[in-house]
């Protein structure tokens, strides 16, 4: 009965903030995988777009005989099926990005604290010192070296990215490693391997998992920002910055739904998935208990 | 002290060197090392000229000892876009881009440590869950957005402010700065903000966080039981033992700062470093981009370098232990 999951998911019900905030994740997420199914236009079909629609206001009945909610872009995409594709590549870039900066990092900083010695201080002398460099430099820096597309993309955040997992996991298994039990592990005919992926690894999940909440948060704001300044994915599949990018320039005159929809949509999807990390990184942390 | 300023001086000096070797590998190893150098519409004659000048056919490590040379003698090579000597053009932008990222990390350490004291001082306050909530939203909304926001509002929709520029300067030590003067002051005012909010956020969480935790201690307790004034204890104690973390973070987050001005900087039209290096990203001038990442390497790692010293300066226990 009393699994530690269990334990931690009675005390983050008690947040109701958090709780909504789960919701709203959740149903996001939904929203974004069905957005084949919801979306009136497939906003990636550029034969399916009409120039005549173009720059339209929200509630705007356009050629196609369903009304635009929240209006059309400067190519006559209808913006709320343009918004749902756009959290679709989000969601995904800032997934991926999260989950392999994860896998990489957790295995970096457990071997660090396994290995102990002169390969521990040299894997976090790299980490501390990339830890130094703000992400958003190291992004710029490595999309424009490496170009446009979604692999480059998607290294270039991982890169940015990893250090965080890495420091995390390291503080957590040199903790876990000095204990009794890894020890005893240790001293039976175990392959070294096995005591870490089923011993240290399991008991530094906690810390690792809410580093990861607010990392994919960050490289969903990190992949908009970059995309913002034109070093994204390329221009035919718009992610929410990409959209909010090609509405800058009619901001001016005063079409101001190009830019502000998109914008809103990522917002309520980053507070939202930083709600809840908030809250998970409170309970586990014990320096807030009496 | 003096042992202790030495070695990190010397650890510096190595990260600075490591920097110098990767950008080397970078550019000039795995990348074409001519485009660098040589702009794509220069004839053959140039190309064999400057390929000789820069010994582009000699072994690796004496092109890196060039490199280096060159790196300490501040040659950087000239900007294809601007035909001027890199280290002119990027010296000219630096000013913009310091009184921009200094009035945004000011403005929200000043503004950020007493408003997170607050909410930590009495975290279940409406005003506090005000606070946090405001925080959230700063932590959580990206800077590019809140831009175009501010600029919708403030520029296009109200008119009060100027929507890009920097307005009117004058000059202090033969250089041009915007605060000065009240038309400069103005057009600072919109991207200053834009920049800080972030920051403001961060300072609200790391000063609530630290008093919530120095609040539970019984330093606290014996201060109250001395009968010391709520207020003393916040601005004598509790501001004392929470400096540490802020005062790391406020020189780390000084140069995060330079480098989120990339984002501001291009919104607003701020004429400073970071609005060079995106355009020189787009019109693929390649010196301008090396010499960018040297020298906001270097200014990383003197700001951490100095942060060191603060704290070392703040804490005693650090000197001992790794002097």
């Amino acid at each position: 009965m009393d699994h530690p999951l269990a334990r931690i998911w009675d005390e983050f019900r008690e947040n109701r903030v958090a709780v909504a905030a789960l919701v709203v994740v959740i149903m996001i997420a939904l929203v974004a995988l069905l957005a084949p199914l919801i979306a009136p236009q497939n906003p990636y079909d550029l034969a399916k777009l009409v120039l005549m629609d173009a720059r339209r206001p929200p509630g705007y009945v356009g050629s196609n005989g369903y009304m635009h909610i929240l209006g059309t872009d400067a190519q006559g995409r209808d913006l709320f099926s343009a918004i749902l594709y756009g959290l679709r590549i989000s969601i995904e870039i800032g997934v991926l990005a999260g989950m392999v900066a994860l896998t990489f990092g957790a295995l970096l900083g457990t071997s660090a604290a396994y290995f102990g010695g002169r390969t521990e201080a040299f894997i976090m002398r790299i980490v501390d010192l990339q830890l130094s460099f703000p992400a958003i430099l190291l992004a710029l820096m490595l999309s424009a070296l490496l170009g446009k597309g979604m692999t480059q993309l998607v290294a270039a955040l991982v890169t940015a990215q990893y250090a965080y997992f890495a420091r995390t996991a390291h503080g957590a298994a040199s903790v876990e490693r000095h204990k009794d039990y890894v020890e005893a592990a240790l001293s039976t005919p175990l392959p070294a391997y096995i005591v870490v992926f089923r011993h240290i690894l399991p008991n530094c999940l906690p810390p690792l998992i809410v580093v990861a909440t607010v990392q994919i948060a960050n490289s969903i704001s990190l992949e908009a920002t970059l995309s913002f300044l034109g070093l994204g994915l390329p221009p035919t599949e718009p992610s929410l910055g990409m959209l909010i990018a090609n509405g800058f320039q009619y901001m001016m005159s005063g079409r101001y739904w190009i830019s502000i929809y998109p914008g809103i949509a990522l917002i309520v999807l980053i507070v939202a998935i930083n709600l809840v990390g908030d809250q998970v990184r409170d309970q586990l942390n014990p320096r807030l208990k009496r | 002290m003096l042992g202790f300023i030495i070695q990190r001086l010397l650890q510096a000096f190595t990260v600075m060197m490591v920097i110098s070797f990767l950008v080397f590998l970078g550019v000039y190893a795995i990348g074409n090392p001519i485009d660098v150098l040589i702009s794509p519409d220069a004839d053959q004659r140039i190309r064999e000229l400057v390929i000789r000048q820069y010994g582009l056919d000699l072994p690796l490590w004496q092109q890196y000892l060039g490199f280096l040379t060159r790196l300490v003698t501040g040659d950087f090579g000239r900007s294809f876009v601007f035909n001027m000597p890199v280290l002119d053009l990027i010296l000219s932008r630096l000013p913009a881009t310091l009184e921009l990222t200094l009035a945004a990390v000011l403005g929200a350490t000043l503004l950020g440590v007493p408003l997170g004291m607050y909410a930590g001082y009495r975290p279940d306050g409406l005003a506090s869950r005000l606070i946090m909530g405001l925080s959230i939203l700063g932590f959580s909304v990206p800077t590019f957005w809140v831009g175009l926001v501010l600029i919708l509002t403030f520029a296009v929709a109200l008119g009060w402010l100027p929507a890009g520029g920097r307005g009117d300067t004058a000059l202090l030590f033969g250089v041009p700065w915007s605060f000065l003067t009240l038309d400069g002051l103005n057009h600072l005012f919109l991207p200053a903000l834009n920049l800080s909010l972030f920051k403001l956020a961060l300072m609200i969480r790391l000063a609530r966080a630290g008093t919530r935790e120095v609040m539970l201690t019984d330093t606290v307790r014996f201060a109250r039981a001395a009968g010391e004034s709520e207020w003393t204890i916040l601005s004598r104690h509790v501001l004392r033992l929470i400096a540490i973390p802020l005062v790391t973070v406020f020189g780390l987050e000084f140069s995060s700062t330079l480098a989120f001005a990339v984002v501001t900087e291009t919104i607003f039209s701020w004429p400073g470093i970071g609005k060079l290096i995106i355009d020189s990203i787009a019109s693929l001038d390649r010196p301008v981009m090396v010499a960018y990442l040297m020298l906001v390497a270097f200014l990383f790692i003197m700001i951490n370098f100095l942060v060191d010293i603060a704290y070392a300066a703040l804490d005693p226990r650090m000197r001992v232990r790794r002097a």
